[in-house]
């Protein structure tokens, strides 16, 4: 689901705000996200032969501070986000080349994770916002494949 | 038949144990129809579903939702035996219904969601894999009969 070229995904300031700094992306929650993703599809694990996956190993939660990072730099540029994630899409298209339908896995598992912390105040717009918006990231990261 | 583990069992039983399923089933079943517009299509007797602020406070929505959940429940009380306790709600959604299956997947992850807003740190990453794998069962068991 590709976003229209002009469309904005709606994500509320205060949201946005979330991404800058420190409190909901520094918080072990979301540094866990691939811990999660592992636990509950283990068939994501067979792209890590190489990581100590141990529950909550270092190894994970430096892999967890690089996805929310890449996502939140995503936020930061809605409008552009085929030139922001240019080189993780080249990445993932000729080097890493995970399946897609695995990012729809870390996606649900994501929004799992900001439900968690964010209980109530995950409203059906904010959740409809952040579904777009990992889709559209999912898109753009596989846009390259072939 | 489902292999369930005694934690699987516990994870599932305990959880289940606490939810209000007029709430929980509304709920999710009003994301459904905010986050995946196209999913609108099964319920155009519901009245007004023009903003997710219609669609929340949509009595018919709530009373349907609540339904489904109701029926999610006979899986958690037959953990054993799914396949046969959707058999009959599986020909129905097939024949009668027409509802593609892969709107139970998404319905299912919705659930998961919206019980992870609700049971924040129970929801551990241990609690979701059980009860992914109950609403993939589901899924999979409502999906059984279609031809």
């Amino acid at each position: 689901m590709i976003l229209r070229p002009g469309a904005k995904v709606n994500i509320p300031s205060d949201m946005a705000h979330s991404f800058k700094g420190g409190g909901l992306w520094d918080s072990l929650s979301l540094t866990s996200l691939p811990g999660r993703m592992f636990c509950v599809y283990p068939s994501t694990k067979t792209y890590f032969p190489h990581f100590d996956l141990h529950h909550d190993s270092e190894q994970i939660r430096h892999h967890g501070k690089k996805v929310v990072g890449a996502l939140g730099d995503a936020v930061r540029h809605l409008d552009n986000l085929s030139a922001t994630l240019s080189e993780l899409s080249n990445l993932h298209a000729y080097n890493l080349r995970v399946d897609p339908v695995n990012f729809k896995l870390l996606s649900h598992c994501f929004q799992v994770v900001l439900g968690v912390h964010l209980g109530r105040e995950y409203t059906p717009q904010v959740h409809v916002a952040y579904d777009k918006f990992l889709a559209a990231v999912s898109a753009v990261l596989a846009e390259k494949y072939r | 038949m489902v292999n369930w583990t005694p934690d699987e069992k516990h994870y599932i039983t305990s959880l289940w144990a606490k939810v209000n399923v007029e709430e929980c089933g509304g709920e999710a079943l009003a994301r459904l129809l905010i986050v995946y517009p196209w999913t609108q299509r099964f319920f155009s007797a519901f009245g007004n579903l023009s903003s997710p602020t219609a669609i929340m406070g949509n009595p018919k929505v709530r009373a349907h939702g609540k339904k489904v959940l109701t029926s999610f429940g006979d899986a958690v009380k037959n953990l054993d035996n799914i396949k046969a306790t959707y058999a009959k709600l599986s020909e129905l959604h097939c024949n009668k219904l027409h509802v593609d299956p892969e709107n139970f997947r998404l319905l299912g992850d919705i659930l998961l969601i919206v019980l992870a807003t609700r049971f924040a740190k129970e929801f551990t990453p241990a609690c979701q894999a059980a009860w992914q794998k109950l609403a993939s069962v589901v899924a999979h068991a409502l999906a059984h009969q279609y031809h």
